[in-house]
């Protein structure tokens, strides 16, 4: 499965052909669990609060079938060990040497490095940090990790929601790569902002007034007026989250079918 | 397929007489509403509601008939049915929620369904989409134009607008005012020139006025949820049906004002892509069927 990504994402040669899901299955059966690790920068904890959520299936998946092999709290490690994949919330303090640090050497260890959260993909509410503040005045510079190192997929979202974590699990361990597409694509999209609406879909005669930002909206920043968006500044945390939502800004046409059944 | 993936295709009809009095063409809309809200299908729906200002609709969240009731009819104008979802989830507790949409407004339901990033324990919990049929919509500036430039009416006294026959059509309690529906264009808003959608293809029961007489509606039942449901209100009684006319006043107009919806988005998705202009849909020369909503 993790194989089949990493050949998606060009990071490896193209493994022996798999010619069918059952030996796929197979494969994936005699394949050791994938080694996950979880990097917490500067973040709120909110994101692993909300992968917890999956309670239904979270006992199952941490149990048979992936191995948290690196992470504060969840595994007793203190050196870094090889990864398959690797979880980032938070964005990067490039002021704190650590962060940087574990950053990088987690870029070097695992295969897989997703931006899990908009702290880690968009640098979300960490953007409006201008130092300045105890425990440590010299901490201003707060960036989404791509700023620092190749991100392969990025869940924003603040938090992303139980679900899309759930549904991108599901699709890891299935090696859908068409359901993934959309998060490999958002991996660039590292500015983010209420005000996108504006530049990127009303300046671009694509608005309809559907409202669907409105709805998404994780902190009520967004209101409709006049069949159009309105921001209210003081309460946008810049996740990115009214844009990556809208139906105008990218529009996933053939799983939306396949989902319906239609 | 112009009309989008479909189980079922026929006319229907409201069979309640108040109902009938109170809406736009057959009822449909309403009466599934009315009948799911009654069923408990659903326990409340978001509509197109009144708003203090005259014909200006405001996303509301109707919990009884009577709310439903007092949202039948269609505005022309923009209203933002998604963004209350949210609120009728949290706010007011519901756990199956029906909405109407418009196609754009379906299609970022579907969205969040499929990939809901931010939306949390939502996407679930919407029970019936009903879509309706929708050629563009206009921002509520430009029907007060047409109301009271083109027609020449007070706002005040209008008591039912209609597109149909070619005309927009202005009701009045003395008065029938109708104009070319070509001078609306130009008063559109622009988002709905490169939609391909006219039937709210992804909804789960869509219906509209195009291809159905009058005090009819044509409709259109797409998903299994769709599919239950529908049947369920036909058993009540709650709608009646009889098939729709093949002919030229009915599936067939239907299927060419939406493949001519189609054909004029796609000119206009291409014209935009050679500007260098973003647009979410695939231009012509990128996808198999050129008329497909992808």
């Amino acid at each position: 499965m993790l194989a089949k990504i990493k050949e998606f994402l060009g990071i490896e040669a193209k493994p022996e052909e798999l010619a069918s899901k059952e030996e796929v299955e197979k494969v994936a059966e005699e394949k050791a669990k994938p080694r996950i690790g979880y990097v917490h920068l500067s973040g709120c904890t909110g994101d692993v609060m909300s992968l917890s959520e999956n309670y239904d299936i979270l006992a199952e998946l941490l149990t048979n079938m992936v191995e948290i092999v690196y992470g504060q709290t969840l595994a007793d490690v203190w050196e870094m060990p090889e990864m398959d994949l690797v979880l980032v919330e938070g964005s990067v303090c490039l002021q704190d040497e650590h962060s940087v640090k574990e950053l990088m050497e987690a870029r070097e260890k695992a295969g897989l490095l997703v931006a899990f959260g908009s702290c880690a993909s968009t640098g979300c509410f960490t953007r409006y940090s201008r130092g300045g503040q105890q425990a440590n005045p010299n901490h201003e510079s707060f960036v989404p990790v791509g700023d620092l190192v190749k991100v392969d997929c990025a869940l924003p979202g603040c938090p992303p929601s139980p679900e899309i974590i759930a549904k991108t699990v599901v699709a890891v361990i299935n090696g859908d790569m068409d359901y993934l597409q959309p998060m490999i694509d958002l991996a660039g999209y590292t500015e983010a902002g209420g005000s996108d609406l504006q530049y990127k879909v009303v300046n671009q005669a694509l608005c309809i007034g559907c409202g669907t930002c409105a709805m998404a909206c994780q902190t009520r920043a967004l209101d409709m007026t006049n069949g159009r968006p309105e921001l209210n500044e003081d309460r946008c945390v810049k996740c990115g989250i009214c844009y990556v939502q809208c139906p105008r800004s990218w529009w996933p046409a053939e799983q939306i079918n396949k989902d319906l059944g239609l | 397929m112009v009309l989008g993936t479909y189980k079922q295709i026929t006319l229907g009809r409201s069979t309640d007489k108040q109902i009938q009095k109170i809406s736009q063409d057959g009822g449909i809309v309403t009466a599934l509403l009315t009948f799911a809200l009654d069923e408990k299908i659903i326990d409340g729906a978001v509509v197109a509601g009144p708003s203090e200002e005259m014909w200006k609709p405001t996303p509301t969240v109707a919990l009884s008939s009577d709310e439903v009731m007092a949202a039948a009819g269609t505005k022309y104008t923009i209203s933002p049915n998604n963004m209350v979802l949210k609120q009728a989830v949290r706010q007011y507790g519901l756990e199956k929620v029906g909405i109407v949409t418009i196609p754009c407004q379906t299609m970022g339901i579907r969205k969040m369904q499929s990939y809901p990033f931010g939306v949390r324990f939502l996407a679930d919990k919407i029970a019936l989409d009903i879509g309706i049929c929708c050629t563009e919509n206009f921002p509520f500036e430009s029907l007060k134009t047409f109301i009271s430039a083109k027609a020449g009416v007070d706002f005040e006294l209008v008591e039912k607008m209609d597109i149909g026959k070619g005309k927009f059509w202005v009701k009045t309690q003395d008065d029938l005012i109708s104009f070319p529906i070509k001078e609306t264009h130009g008063y559109e808003q622009n988002g709905c020139k490169v939609c391909l959608d006219l039937v709210s293809e992804l909804s789960d029961i869509s219906t509209g006025s195009i291809g159905a007489p009058d005090d009819w509606s044509a409709v259109q039942v797409r998903t299994d949820t769709g599919e239950t449901v529908f049947k369920q209100a036909v058993d009540a009684g709650a709608i009646e049906l009889k098939p729709i006319d093949e002919g030229k006043f009915g599936l067939e107009m239907l299927t060419k004002l939406a493949k001519s919806k189609k054909e004029k988005a796609m000119k206009e998705i291409d014209r935009r892509k050679a500007m260098g202009l973003p647009v979410p849909y695939k231009g012509s020369s990128e996808k198999e069927d050129p008329l497909a909503n992808i």
